[in-house]
């Protein structure tokens, strides 16, 4: 077979499988349990703005202040 | 170092001067003496610290080179904004021609769309990223004055692009414009964004890494991926900018498209995505409304965008499994983008009355209604039914331009706007009743520009495909240029008030830079202390 035959059924069998099984994990990795928390934690980083060389003295991660007003 | 830092200078100054002697054409000579000029600058200037102290090594963030990226992307903004006002006018006056080379539509357009993609967008992501990347790591920019590096190598990559384009030098590919030795400078320059990007991230303090770097991430990724692949070609001469792609055809055609589609989903939506990600949530002060969401609008994103490119080929000699696969994508594609849109809209919810007193983010928000209209718009187009009536018409230049005023262009005002005052330390910005003027003269601009190329696409293709009973067709292609003339008038129009726009937000981020809003706000205070 040529390379461009032997490539494309690569890519439409084995290729298309591997992609789709990372997709489909990657969206479940979502769901699964204690991720809302790590989420929660994630979206807050914006409002951190921990400077670099605050972070080197302490080498906790930096706690969310919640700077926010009326967030339930 | 040093020492080795003077031999490199001063031998690329003489290969320049060398490639200048032996040039072939105009655009290589020209070329050749701007890269001798600027290496030979920094070789007199090399020599004149030669044996001064190191300076101290600063730490804190790296704030200088994203406060020169947002002068950057301001002054090749109002750049950029000119020349495609003038290059409207000359389609509805072609005396603007001046029947000269340098100053025709042919290659002053490329001029423009480069110009607004690559000086004022390209500048503005790596601005942004910059920012962005050293906030939510808490991390200095790594690499040292790599950071220089890439900033003044990417506006010598400008340029040389933009001077190419009106010399005459370019491979002919949209969006990919620039000939060889340009497309391998950018190449260096691009490795050493990517260098110092996963370098802050590399040595964040931050455990996880926020999304919106992912999406800058992906950006300068993918990006490095399509102009390599599709910038293969062979010099002619290793004296002259003229180059012979690699591919040919229909591959070239393809290839072509898989990178200019690429270029819209990875520079003007994933990296302008990961701008929305920081500043919409730190505009309102409010964290984005669903983290998941912004993760499956990630990897959708990603997964989808990079199959879309073959509906610019439709009805071409692309074979029609590719044609459908193209489309069929580009309509997934629509779930993803409005998943995006929703996330950072209801950023906003609980906070809406802020739309009411705060034009910096009346902006964002609008730049978010036009990414959910053009993501819209774009899997309609990509329809073969609908593109059989759109395309090679205006109404796809009209849809362009939704996108990349209304969503690139609001949502880096709104950036720029936020970082101005932040970066040079002043309390807030010089004035906002001229954010809010620049906010309507933008949105007023669009709408003329959108509105009256969606009445002249249409008018166009419905004029192409007409034919009376015999068959024949009714209109020559003549006929459709003469009968878009009232709807060019108000495209440029529409053009101009969005540069007038950009011009007053030009003189508004100057007055804040400089603090002179500081100084009115000081004598207004000394009034009533007397």
């Amino acid at each position: 077979m040529d390379t461009y035959s032997v490539m494309r059924e690569m890519a439409d069998s084995w290729g298309l499988l591997a992609m789709m099984a990372f997709f489909i994990g990657a969206v479940l990795m979502l769901f699964r349990p204690g991720a809302k928390k790590q989420h929660e934690d994630a979206s807050m980083i914006p409002f951190r703005e921990t400077k670099p060389d605050a972070a080197d003295n302490n080498n906790s991660s930096p706690k969310s202040e919640k700077p926010l007003e009326g967030l339930s | 170092m040093d020492i080795l830092k003077l031999i490199v200078l001063s031998f690329i100054t003489i290969c320049a001067a060398m490639a200048a002697n032996f040039g072939q054409d105009l655009a290589y000579i020209i070329h050749a003496l701007i890269i001798m000029a600027v290496s030979f600058f920094l070789f007199i200037r090399e020599v004149q610290r030669f044996g001064d102290a190191k300076p101290a090594v600063e730490t804190g963030y790296q704030d200088s080179v994203v406060r020169a990226g947002v002068i950057a992307t301001t002054f090749w903004g109002v750049v950029g904004f000119l020349v495609g006002v003038f290059i409207a006018f000359q389609l509805a006056f072609p005396a603007l021609n001046f029947d000269l080379p340098f100053t025709t539509f042919g290659r002053v357009r490329p001029l423009h769309t480069s110009a607004v993609i690559f000086a004022f967008g390209g500048n503005a992501l790596i601005a942004t990223s910059f920012y962005i990347v050293q906030r939510t790591s808490a991390a200095r920019l790594w690499g040292g004055n790599l950071c220089w590096f890439v900033f003044w190598g990417y506006q010598l990559f400008i340029v040389l692009a933009a001077t190419g384009y009106l010399l005459g030098a370019t491979q002919s590919k949209e969006y990919a414009e620039p000939e060889w030795y340009v497309d391998i400078w950018l190449t260096l320059v691009w490795v050493a964004y990517l260098a110092v990007f996963m370098g802050t991230i590399f040595k964040r303090k931050e455990p996880h890494i926020y999304v919106a770097n992912w999406f800058f991430l992906s950006f300068i990724v993918t990006i490095a991926m399509l102009h390599l692949v599709n910038n293969l070609a062979m010099p002619v001469s290793i004296f002259g900018s003229k180059s012979v792609q690699l591919f040919s055809g229909v591959q070239d055609a393809l290839t072509q498209w898989w990178y200019g589609h690429n270029a819209v989903g990875f520079f003007l939506t994933a990296g302008f995505l990961g701008m929305m990600y920081y500043f919409v949530p730190k505009q309102a002060n409010r964290p984005v409304f669903s983290y998941k969401l912004s993760i499956i609008h990630f990897w959708s994103l990603i997964f989808l965008y990079i199959w879309a490119g073959p509906h610019h080929l439709h009805y071409t000699a692309l074979p029609d499994w590719a044609q459908t696969l193209g489309m069929t994508f580009s309509i997934m594609l629509w779930m993803p983008s409005w998943g995006g849109m929703i996330n950072g809209l209801m950023t906003l919810s609980g906070a809406w009355d802020k739309l009411r007193t705060d034009p910096i983010l009346r902006m964002m928000v609008l730049s978010l209604a036009f990414y959910g209209m053009s993501t819209f718009e774009g899997p309609m187009m990509s329809i073969k039914v609908v593109n059989s009536l759109s395309h090679y018409t205006e109404w796809t230049i009209g849809h362009v331009h939704s996108g990349a005023l209304g969503w690139n262009g609001m949502i880096t005002f709104g950036a720029l706007y936020y970082l101005t005052p932040r970066l040079w330390g002043r309390d807030r910005l010089y004035s906002m009743s001229m954010v809010n003027w620049h906010f309507w003269l933008a949105t007023i601009g669009i709408v003329f520009y959108a509105a009256s190329l969606w009445v002249a696409g249409i008018m166009e293709g419905l004029m192409w495909r007409e034919v009376d009973p015999q068959g024949f067709l009714v209109n020559s292609f003549a006929d459709t240029v003469a009968a878009k003339f009232p709807m060019y008038i108000v495209r440029g129009t529409g053009g101009l008030l969005y540069l007038a726009g950009a011009i007053i937000m030009c003189v508004n981020l100057w007055l804040t830079a400089t603090g002179a809003g500081e100084r009115k706000s000081s004598a207004a205070v000394a009034v009533p202390a007397e």
